[in-house]
């Protein structure tokens, strides 16, 4: 079982997380302006990233609450959790997989 | 509350029985509510994450960054006036009170191999150094959501939804037998 640190809670087991989807994804102010090419970029376009991915994660069986994490998508290993008030950690996408620790 | 099942056997232990009526109610508020609300309550609210805070009978346990179970374990008077009481104090201040005393029972598991049955169920560290006394968290036990509460060094306080009482003592009798 993998371990996630949730930025409140610590370390906890991931059955008590859910996935989010991609994160830092920001809703258009006015989407009624918005042409349905646009719309539809927001709505389904996600990047497919091999390597460190971005995204949100709800601990939801714990303190309730959505964060960010950098995960390697190739290893399944978090490389960094962070409020969502916080600014994303600046880490370089690494030319082999980041191995799990 | 259904009778507990006829054993599957003789030597299947007893459920832990429930603990009696208590009063809960969840408080999502900031600094200045819980600060109100403590005047009302009469017990502190831990700053700290997965904290709870107990004074005779009434505790607050951290649920989340602004999310507070409140417990009385032997409520003197009925919720409702309680939750007056507590509302004229915030008064004024955003904030959200719910009462969620029936939803809601609980047990108390304590013994040398407390840690062990609930970890039957809960992958959380039980360690004393990792989940001290006074430290409390919503978690899962199998499939039921818990607010698991360490009472004391070998005590533990575990809340559960009432619709999931049944499944959640049956499995930690279960867990007791090959303790």
């Amino acid at each position: 079982m993998l371990i996630i640190v949730c930025p409140f809670c610590g370390k906890r087991p991931e059955i008590e997380f859910t996935y989010g989807g991609q994160a830092h994804i920001t809703r258009p102010e006015r989407p009624s302006e918005l042409d349905d090419q646009a719309w539809a970029e927001f709505l389904y376009m996600r990047s497919n990233t091999k390597g460190i991915h971005a995204e949100r994660w709800r601990h939801a069986r714990g303190c309730g609450r959505f964060f960010n994490a950098l995960r390697d998508t190739t290893t399944d290993h978090f490389v960094a959790t962070y409020r969502i008030d916080e600014p994303q950690p600046q880490i370089e996408q690494p030319a082999e997989p980041v191995p799990p620790p | 509350m259904p009778e507990q099942a006829a054993p599957l056997d003789d030597a299947a232990p007893p459920w832990p029985p429930l603990l009696a009526p208590a009063t809960r109610f969840i408080l999502h508020g900031n600094a200045a509510v819980r600060a109100a609300a403590t005047a009302a309550w009469g017990v502190p609210f831990a700053e700290e994450a997965c904290r709870a805070r107990l004074l005779g009978s009434r505790a607050t346990l951290w649920m989340g960054p602004d999310e507070y179970l409140l417990l009385d374990r032997a409520p003197a008077e009925a919720a409702g006036d309680t939750a007056s009481g507590l509302e004229r104090a915030m008064a004024g201040l955003d904030h959200a009170l719910v009462d969620v005393s029936h939803r809601q029972v609980a047990v108390e598991i304590n013994g040398a191999h407390a840690g062990h049955i609930l970890n039957g169920g809960c992958p959380l560290d039980l360690d004393l150094k990792e989940f001290p006394v006074g430290m409390c968290t919503r978690t899962l036990f199998a499939k039921a959501d818990i607010v698991l509460w360490r009472t004391a060094a070998d005590a533990f306080h575990v809340e559960m939804w009432r619709s999931f009482g049944d499944y959640v003592r049956a499995l930690l009798a279960e867990v007791a037998r090959d303790c």
